[in-house]
């Protein structure tokens, strides 16, 4: 066993500890031993391991989320004020994904939960089917579009 | 009020915006909640608060806090990490609870199950 | 100047996430079904906890933020098991 199975974890249990306490050259030893200890009875969990292999895609992706969010909010905020236009309607929508790595997927669902207007239902590992609902939608084909296009794409170059 | 007076005029303004945006999403967020007709678009209503209401109030606190205290501070940024990560899990937990009860009802507004097959698989498998 | 601005936008703030939380609190009680009021009591703690927040940068303590994050993680465990008891009936299986 090494000494550091999961890096990244152990960096931000760290980081996390520097911020909740001010940093000290104290805090910054006892903050290392807990991150240690944490990680390895992460690795007794024997979760599987994250493979990122595009950090250069994972910084556009969060630009293109954070981008979409403030979209999102605009968009469900004017539908709540003003009230539904015509033709638009609330809908269930079934989308195809070849995403298979579970971080991905992962990701996904907090990326399409956390923008507005749009939640995770249900998904089908075997299939591979998402279940999702969309709170506007006049065009069913364009949302399909955007979640493959706009989101699986980037997530399977960066994990698969 | 007390450390409020020496704040710069920049930094005010700042915080203020931020915490107005941010109030007025969640306030935002709560009115679709009360006025949208069914469940799954009520579950979309606080996703308003977790995104940029949490967000807004975050950055104002973390503004005020960094120009009073004159140095840095990040630690807001933990509970805005903290809801980013935890309301996927239970929207997508309680959505999944609702979707079950109402296909146990035989509602026809919902879909039929997607993993309907795996679920019967499992069952075999388990007798 | 500032601390007028301050001042002002405090109390906004404030009355505004007071208001959100009667709704969610509303939905909480006179919610149709069981779901909807699991949802009201997760925005009652995501408003709370916004408000938390606020009355840290009104007071000038940290003391609140710790309070904040502490409901956050109660709304979230909490949310969880309702969520998981409406699914299954039970929470310990």
């Amino acid at each position: 066993m090494s000494v550091l199975p999961y890096p990244l974890l152990a960096l931000s249990l760290l980081l996390m500890w520097l911020i909740l306490n001010s940093f000290s050259v104290g805090h910054l030893l006892l903050g290392s031993a807990i991150a240690v200890f944490a990680s390895w009875s992460m690795a007794a969990l024997r979760p599987s391991k994250p493979r990122i292999r595009r950090w250069d895609l994972l910084a556009r992706l969060l630009v293109i989320v954070l981008y979409d969010i403030i979209q999102s909010n605009i968009a469900v905020v004017r539908l709540i004020l003003t009230g539904r236009r015509p033709g638009h309607h609330s809908a269930f929508l079934a989308v195809p994904l070849e995403l298979k790595d579970p971080t991905g997927l992962a990701l996904l669902a907090v990326i399409i939960t956390s923008t507005p207007g749009t939640a995770w239902i249900e998904y089908n590992s075997s299939e591979g089917t998402l279940l999702m609902h969309i709170l506007d939608v006049m065009d069913e084909t364009e949302w399909i579009d955007i979640v493959k296009n706009r989101y699986e794409r980037l997530l399977r170059e960066i994990f698969e | 009020m007390s450390h409020a007076a020496d704040l710069p005029l920049w930094a005010a303004i700042a915080v203020s915006a931020f915490l107005l945006l941010g109030s007025g999403l969640a306030l935002i967020g709560m009115i679709g909640f009360t006025r949208l007709p069914s469940f799954y678009q009520r579950l979309h209503a606080p996703t308003l608060g977790t995104s940029w209401g949490t967000g807004g109030v975050v950055m104002a606190s973390m503004i005020y806090f960094s120009v009073v205290g004159g140095r840095p501070v990040f630690h807001e940024l933990l509970v805005g990490i903290f809801v980013t990560v935890t309301t996927p899990v239970t929207l997508m937990l309680l959505a999944q609870a609702a979707l079950h009860r109402d296909r146990a009802e035989g509602d026809p507004t919902v879909p039929g199950s997607i993993a309907a097959d795996t679920e019967a698989a499992r069952d075999d498998a388990k007798t | 100047m500032s601390a007028t601005i301050l001042y002002w936008s405090l109390t906004c703030a404030q009355v505004m996430l007071s208001i959100a939380m009667a709704l969610a609190m509303l939905r909480m009680v006179f919610g149709p079904r069981a779901q909807d009021r699991v949802l009201g009591l997760d925005a009652l703690y995501l408003n709370s906890m916004l408000l938390l927040l606020v009355f840290g940068i009104g007071s000038g303590r940290t003391i609140y933020f710790e309070a904040a994050l502490i409901i956050g993680l109660l709304g979230f465990v909490s949310t969880v098991a309702l969520a998981k008891f409406l699914m299954r009936g039970e929470v310990i299986e």
